[in-house]
């Protein structure tokens, strides 16, 4: 039979069906306009139409990152396609595996500027996996399944396929299955025999490891062979921004988040460790502080899918190049033969580690202004939502104080922007987490300058039935440059007063946005209203819901390392450093 | 700071170069010098890339370009194993008195005369960097109009190449 012959633009819906795309966050435009019809005809994919285009890649990152599939957004040459650009920067730094279709001037028109045309391929060659430009129908499928299958596999990341208008609506014979020609895209799954027992004999012979879980090990689906691992090194773990929920938070090793705004015990048994078992890690510089004091002491196996992450920080002692599941499953039996079910004796590095969870748990204060607590706020939260939810956060104190005070106890429900920092992220990707996994309760914590980057996407969601909850953390502020204008800047507030909050104009008035969007809007204002009102949003599914947590501005996230400080230099609290007995 | 000239088998596609450069830019590695074009097979550029590096960078670049998915394979071509060489077009002012000792100069460097006008010769020299830099100090005198070079283009001795390892 000789093969079917379809436009450019058939080509690129069916070759995302035929690969397993269900859902594709977009806004059309001209040039990607011959893909939008057949698009509307396709049965297995659902299209959601967003306000703006970082939004489509915001819910697409927050789709991936809630499922562990590809999220896919769609958006028109020109000024639809670097409205992506942040999204795509973003998916880069936090290895989401995200595809990102952008329509082009036609080929005939490329290098004119033709009308909305952007050589959006080179805009985003430096936060893209990898890019292709599409000038032939002909070059369609292959193209939509290497771009598919660089974004999934190896340390996953964005990859962009430009599309030129005429090769949509060129014809073509439709080859499937297309041949996928990458001959330099090998990545290495399986770790060398030798080194798994080299990372075996340093960690029996380490007397103070700590497990370092990073965010790649929830890229992996390593959680079981995580678990594992801790029952097989009894050894404490730290579980950084990215990696919240790798490994539960009830777990009795786990000390928590480390870095800037770690727990004291995180941050200390790392510094004090004797051997670093880096997981998916990359010694990002939040974890580090001042790298060439962190950890001074210790040894580092560093396990990655990323050869270029081993070394690049932190020189590696036994460097594993591999899957984080393939490599843990084969590191745990090497572990399980060496010690015959005989765990390391680490009594006394407990003992140290036992004696700083004591003295320095977490904890918050009630701010003096008789505000409401944004710490507690978000503590209720997740204790009032549960291990199955989804929180999806914003970027600033909010983030902190939700990786710190909800508890996490599975991998997958705690979607952040960790690399990028990008404020905006939380609503949009809530967005995505919501249709990826429709059946569980999606949070987006929000700040009160972050939700005023993104909230457009409430239609969105209100429109399309996407019932996401808004927490608004609302401190009427930018509230972490505001912290470190009062730490650093003597308390010159430059530019950071939003006016949303307390005492203020209140400009945007957030019940009223809530509304216009047909959102059902709460304001809370004392910590008695905070269970009643996440109970009302918790049971109200028919549209979204936008609680406006109106908040103390001075509260604060601690414990910190200042910036570029070593992390021997961790305060819990304002002017309040550990004391070692005098052991240091 | 080191000197490495790393030898790298790429896919001809577009925006490679762009690919590459950006790279050395975007991680602040400095690039010496670079060559580019085809290679013995039919899809596949070679690029060769000489980078000042300290201490570990050198490992980091390779490690990066390795992820770039155009970029086949990369060796590092050792001095001592490989050959390298330079190529240089200089314009140099001459008049009756200076030709002669201009020619005589090009005749010891083994050099080449490939134009010539009444005011002024156009000479191409190859070899390694140190011979061309000489050659280049002692025309200087005369004075130098233009002077073009290609970058370094180097190639491992012996008889193996560097697509041989590469498995198609």
């Amino acid at each position: 039979m000789p093969n079917e012959v379809l436009t450019g633009a058939q080509a690129i819906v069916r070759s995302l069906e035929l690969l397993g795309v269900d859902t594709i966050f977009g806004l059309p435009g001209g040039a990607i306009l011959p893909t939008y019809d057949p698009l509307m005809d396709s049965k297995k994919i659902r299209h959601i139409l967003v306000r703006h285009e970082q939004g489509a890649g915001h819910a697409a990152e927050g789709y991936a990152s809630a499922s562990g599939k590809l999220g896919v957004c769609i958006a028109t040459s020109g000024p639809g396609a670097t409205n992506l650009v942040t999204a795509i920067a973003d998916a880069h730094m936090d290895s989401v595996p995200m595809l990102a279709i952008t329509g082009q001037v036609p080929s005939t028109h490329i290098g004119t500027d033709a009308f909305q045309e952007a050589d959006i391929v080179g805009i985003t060659m430096p936060i893209t996996k990898h890019s292709f430009l599409v000038t032939r129908a002909e070059d369609i499928p292959g193209v939509i399944a290497a771009a598919i299958q660089i974004a999934t596999t190896g340390r996953p990341g964005p990859v962009l396929v430009d599309v030129a208008k005429d090769a949509q609506n060129q014809k073509a014979e439709f080859i499937w299955p297309p041949v996928i020609d990458l001959p330099g895209y090998k990545p290495t799954t399986k770790a060398h025999g030798k080194q798994i027992a080299a990372a075996a004999d340093l960690i029996l012979a380490s007397k103070k490891p700590v497990l370092y879980i990073g965010g790649g090990s929830i890229r992996a689906g390593a959680h079981k062979e995580l678990l594992k691992i801790a029952e097989l090194t009894g050894a404490p773990a730290v579980t950084t921004l990215m990696a919240r929920g790798a490994l539960p938070d009830t777990h009795p090793q786990n000390l928590g988040m480390p870095g800037m705004h770690g727990t004291v015990p995180a941050v200390t048994a790392l510094q004090k460790s004797d051997l670093l078992i880096t997981l998916g890690a990359r010694f990002d510089d939040r974890v580090t502080g001042d790298a060439k004091s962190f950890a001074k002491g210790a040894k580092v196996i560093h396990i990655d899918i990323d050869p270029a992450e081993i070394g690049k920080i932190r020189h590696a002692d036994v460097p594993i190049v591999g899957d984080l599941k393939e490599v843990l499953q084969e590191l745990n039996a090497e572990l399980e033969t060496k010690t015959k079910g005989k765990k390391p004796d680490l009594k006394e590095w407990w003992e140290f580690v036992n004696g700083l969870k004591t003295r320095y748990p977490l904890g918050y204060d009630w701010p003096d202004d008789g505000m409401l607590s944004p710490q507690y706020v978000i503590e209720r939260i997740g204790e009032l939502s549960g291990p199955e939810a989804i929180f999806a956060a914003g970027v600033g104190q909010h983030q902190m104080w939700s990786a710190q005070f909800i508890k996490y106890e599975r991998p997958n429900s705690w979607l952040n922007s960790g690399g990028a920092g990008t404020m905006g992220y939380s609503v949009p990707a809530a967005m995505g987490a919501k249709v990826a996994q429709p059946e569980r309760l999606v949070w987006a914590i929000d700040g009160d300058g972050c939700f005023q980057m993104t909230n457009q996407e409430l239609a969105t969601c209100t429109i399309n039935d996407i019932p996401i909850k808004v927490a608004i953390i609302n401190n009427s502020s930018l509230g972490m440059v505001r912290q470190w204008q009062s730490l650093f800047y003597n308390g010159r507030y430059s530019n950071t007063d939003l006016h949303t909050g307390q005492d203020s104009i209140m400009i945007p008035d957030f019940l009223k946005l809530a509304d216009a969007y047909g959102c059902l809007g709460i304001r809370v204002t004392k910590k008695e209203e905070v269970d009643a009102a996440i109970k009302l949003a918790m049971e109200t599914n028919d549209k979204p819901v936008v609680i406006d947590f109106v908040v103390g501005k001075d509260a604060m996230v601690w414990p910190m390392v200042p910036a570029g400080l070593s992390n021997d230099e961790v305060q819990f609290a304002k002017d309040a450093a550990p004391v070692w007995d005098g052991q240091e | 700071m080191s000197r490495h000239v790393l030898s790298l088998l790429v896919e001809d596609k577009p925006g490679l170069l762009t690919r590459v450069a950006g790279l050395f830019a975007r991680r602040a590695f400095n690039i010496e010098s670079l060559a580019v074009g085809v290679s013995e097979i039919d899809g596949l550029s070679r690029i060769t890339v000489v980078v000042q590096v300290e201490g570990l960078a050198l490992e980091q670049i390779t490690k990066q370009l390795n992820k770039l998915v155009n970029v086949i394979k990369i060796v590092e071509l050792e001095p001592d194993l490989a050959v390298q060489r330079d190529h240089f077009l200089i314009k140099v002012k001459t008049d009756a008195a200076t030709r002669s000792q201009v020619l005589e100069a090009v005749d010891l460097f083994r050099a080449k005369v490939i134009d010539v006008v009444a005011d002024a010769l156009i000479i191409e020299i190859t070899g390694d960097a140190s011979k061309c830099q000489a050659f280049v100090k002692v025309l200087e005198p005369f004075g130098i109009k233009e002077l073009v070079q290609s970058g370094v283009l180097a190639m491992g001795r012996g008889s193996k190449s560097i697509s041989e390892k590469i498995s198609k």
